[in-house]
């Protein structure tokens, strides 16, 4: 392959409400048992790309974790490999990233030091397969300057979050605007990019001349007529998981077959860091319809329309409807628990009752556990 | 110089021939096991968990599958940098070339191997016992009792005790004697096969016998030792430990594991089992499903009944499908309203649809009565089950399978249909 990749994993998200305390929204545990980057990781590798650069910054404790060994990827490589960049106490002065543009320009010796000619840039929040190298292609017959990844979302789907972007048919973008008031376009920027290496240094090295630090802002916005930025349109699965409802929604597509078959079975796969569960256990007395269990789950109660993460324990009798239920999370015995996402090591009490009414409700609950 | 305390050498290069057609295609360490594992990553787990970080794997019989298990070890943490895991077949020499013809011979056999590591300490491990044991602790008693040979034993029920190699001990637990499968037993300490070897001992003995044909540590290598008057002990384990020898023990094992609360736990945080899945997702429970009472393993798609059962990862079960009291291992994929009742289902088998296994009364099986027995229909891996059959118990049924196999769509009770296995 003849790019790096570079994956922007800095951010938290006021839209994640209390699900972003804990971690980067890069990290959220994701259907079942990946957590969010792992699909962007894997793509590169599935891609062969050799080089990848993880720029981090907020609460990066549970990533780094995920992060600790780089070979459930294959990036434990003598020639490439994964490097997790956060911001640094330096001689130029000791910065915070101020943007994705600033992550990228206080690192650019990275960039520089590197010899492929491309790079490919992605978001670590979304959940989607894709082959690079067909990107690449597209991007070199083109003959772009950048080329963006887009989707057409369907009409139902709140686009104000995303940056929306409008091509003429030739796709040379035309229009792109960031997080509008009024979508006038219900074709999103996905978050993905493919740049020649020198393009990308040149256009950081101005942007930070400028003080500008923000990579669709200041370059995507700035430079569209300038440069020739294309667009690619994603065909199959993608979603972006930054929002309580978007979360909540994806983990949920995962109980359609077809996103089953996508992800879990489709060559070449989804990797994410082995956890070495045992597999999951079943009692007296249950019952589980339509639903994901992972390894490493005890389960005595019922569950129905939901997701179980990595070791969580299910209690007697317990009901269990429309959740999502993170890692390790105990639930007593006689619990309610309906149209919630229960936050990861979670312990709820027995008798418990939990229902999100207008929405979905998060519950984070950290009593003390006397059991197990 | 390299120096490691101890190294474990792990035998695993038996076929295991009482677990039937299981083990046709692969030695015995290599069988699925609990919905996830394989038996040989108990030793290699209890080996990492332990300390010892340099293990050699003696294989021989059937070791494709054994090897593309172990790989460099990354599982089990053992691809190091000295040391880790490696695997020893037997090898071509310039005189006296030959198999691995006893368990003790494939360790004198493997002398250069351990050499490299210059250690103080041996430990023999066998691949086929399902078990959790600290062997540091095992090596801390053999250091303090001053022992030059140590075996780990277990209490078994006296009325069990004449199926085992048997030792009798003093009050001090020094081996007085052994005896083995003793018709009236002294003792009910049975030997568990795990060995610690200082490693002069060892050394001496292997060279001083290496010439007996089929040199076997329970028959030759441990009377030598005690011939030559060096102290034996013995360490007691009273942990859960379990021979899955035979096809009814290797049952059994499993169907232990869906009690409320096993003997043993598999979900302790504290001492990990390791080992190498390709298949990781969700396993997914259809709208239909019903489940009671079992395992099921990472990646299982279940939109039948499963009870009392132990499913592997990557199977699939069709709709309107139950299956009761039943082990289905990596990868097989039975089709809709079946009905399975306790059977042991290989890996990667085709099942048709309407099938139902283990129907009709109980006959004893025409060619192995001693392996294929209890009622247990048992299913060679990659074999082909054709739609609507109906297949009796102790029966064994291996290869692709047709209709035409099936006179009046059945396979009486006690029958064998070996259409040669699936293609290698």
């Amino acid at each position: 392959m003849r790019a790096i990749g570079i994956i922007l994993a800095g951010g938290s998200s006021n839209r994640m409400r209390e699900l972003s305390r804990k971690r980067a929204v890069c990290a959220m545990p994701v259907a079942g048992f990946y957590r969010s980057i792992d699909f962007a990781l894997s793509n590169m590798t599935n891609s062969h790309i050799q080089t990848v650069a993880v720029f981090t910054q907020y609460n990066a404790g549970s990533l780094n974790e995920h992060l600790s060994s780089s070979k459930w990827w294959d990036f434990g490589r003598k020639q490439g490999g994964l490097y997790v960049f956060t911001p640094a106490v330096k001689a130029s002065g000791n910065l915070w990233y101020r943007g994705t543009a600033d992550a990228i320009a206080q690192n650019l010796e990275f960039l520089k030091s590197c010899h492929e000619p491309y790079v490919i840039i992605t978001s670590g929040d979304c959940v989607y397969k894709m082959d690079y190298n067909k990107l690449l292609e597209y991007h070199i017959q083109k003959q772009a300057d950048i080329t963006v990844v887009c989707k057409d979302m369907s009409a139902d789907i709140d686009t104000e979050r995303f940056g929306t972007i409008r091509m003429n048919e030739e796709s040379r973008i035309e229009e792109f605007e960031e997080k509008p008031v009024v979508a006038r376009s219900n074709t999103i920027s996905c978050g993905i990019y493919v740049i020649r290496r020198r393009q990308l240094i040149e256009l950081i090295e101005k942007a930070q001349a400028e003080e500008r630090y923000d990579f669709v802002r200041d370059i995507l916005v700035r430079y569209k007529d300038m440069k020739r930025i294309y667009g690619y349109k994603i065909k199959s699965y993608w979603n972006n998981i930054a929002s309580v409802e978007d979360y909540y929604r994806t983990n949920m597509d995962f109980l359609k077959p077809e996103v089953r078959e996508h992800f879990f079975r489709e060559y070449p796969g989804v990797y994410t860091k082995i956890a070495d569960l045992p597999p999951a256990k079943y009692n007296v007395g249950v019952s589980v319809k339509n639903a994901l269990v992972s390894s490493g789950c005890i389960i005595n109660g019922t569950v129905e329309d939901s997701v179980i993460f990595k070791g969580a324990f299910v209690g007697n009798n317990c009901y269990i409807k429309n959740s999502i239920i993170l890692n390790d999370v105990y639930i007593g015995d006689n619990t309610h628990i309906e149209n919630c996402i229960v936050e990861s090591h979670g312990t709820i009490q027995a008798n418990s009752f939990y229902k999100g009414e207008n929405g979905i409700k998060i519950v984070v609950e950290s009593n003390e556990r006397y059991v197990i | 110089m390299i120096k490691k305390e101890m190294i474990a050498m792990l035998l695993a290069g038996g076929q295991g021939s009482r677990l039937g057609v299981l083990t046709a295609k692969m030695a015995k360490p290599a069988v699925s096991f609990g919905g996830k594992y394989r038996i040989i990553d108990f030793p290699l787990s209890n080996c990492i968990n332990s300390g010892v970080d340099t293990v050699g794997v003696l294989t021989q019989y059937r070791p494709l599958r054994l090897n593309s298990h172990i790989g460099i070890g990354i599982p089990w943490d053992l691809d190091r940098n000295i040391g880790g895991v490696s695997v020893l077949p037997p090898y071509e020499k310039s005189s006296n070339s030959e198999w691995y013809t006893g368990t003790a011979n494939a360790i004198y056999q493997n002398m250069e191997y351990m050499e490299t590591y210059n250690p103080d300490y041996v430990l023999i491990l066998s691949g086929d016992h399902i078990y959790k044991m600290d062997y540091e602790t095992m090596l801390d008693f053999h250091k303090g009792s001053g022992a030059d040979v140590t075996i780990a034993v277990m209490p078994v029920p006296m009325e069990e005790a004449s199926r085992f190699g048997i030792m009798i001990t003093d009050d001090d637990k020094r081996i007085v004697d052994f005896e083995e499968k003793p018709e009236h037993p002294r003792s009910n300490l049975a030997s568990m096969g795990i060995y610690i070897f200082s490693w002069k001992a060892l050394k001496e003995a292997l060279i001083k016998n290496k010439d007996q044909s089929g040199l076997d540590f329970g028959k030759h290598i441990i009377p030598y030792c005690k011939d030559k008057g060096l102290s034996l002990y013995a360490y007691e384990f009273d942990g859960y430990w379990k021979d899955v020898g035979t096809l009814t023990s290797y049952w059994e094992a499993n169907m232990e594991l869906i009690d409320i609360v096993p003997e043993f736990n598999l979900y302790e945080e504290y001492w990990k089992i390791f080992t190498a899945g390709d298949v990781q997702p969700p396993q997914y429970l259809g709208p239909d499903s019903a489940i009671e009472r079992s395992i099921i393993g990472e990646g299982t798609e279940i939109l039948g009944e499963v009870h009392n059962s132990v499913i592997g990862p990557g199977v699939k079960i069709g709709k309107g499908t139950i299956v009761n009291h039943s082990i289905i291992m990596n990868g097989s994929v039975i089709g809709e309203n079946c009905n399975i009742e306790k059977a042991i289902i290989a890996e990667k088998v085709e099942v048709g649809s309407n099938v139902q296994l283990g129907a009709f009364e109980e006959a004893e099986n025409e060619t192995k009565p001693g392996i294929y027995r209890e009622g247990l229909v048992t299913i060679g891996e990659k074999s082909v089950i054709p739609d609507g059959v109906k297949v009796g118990k102790n029966t064994m049924i291996s290869g692709e399978t047709v209709a035409a196999d099936y006179p009046d769509g059945k396979l009486d009770s006690g029958r064998t249909l070996d259409k040669g296995g699936a293609a290698e």
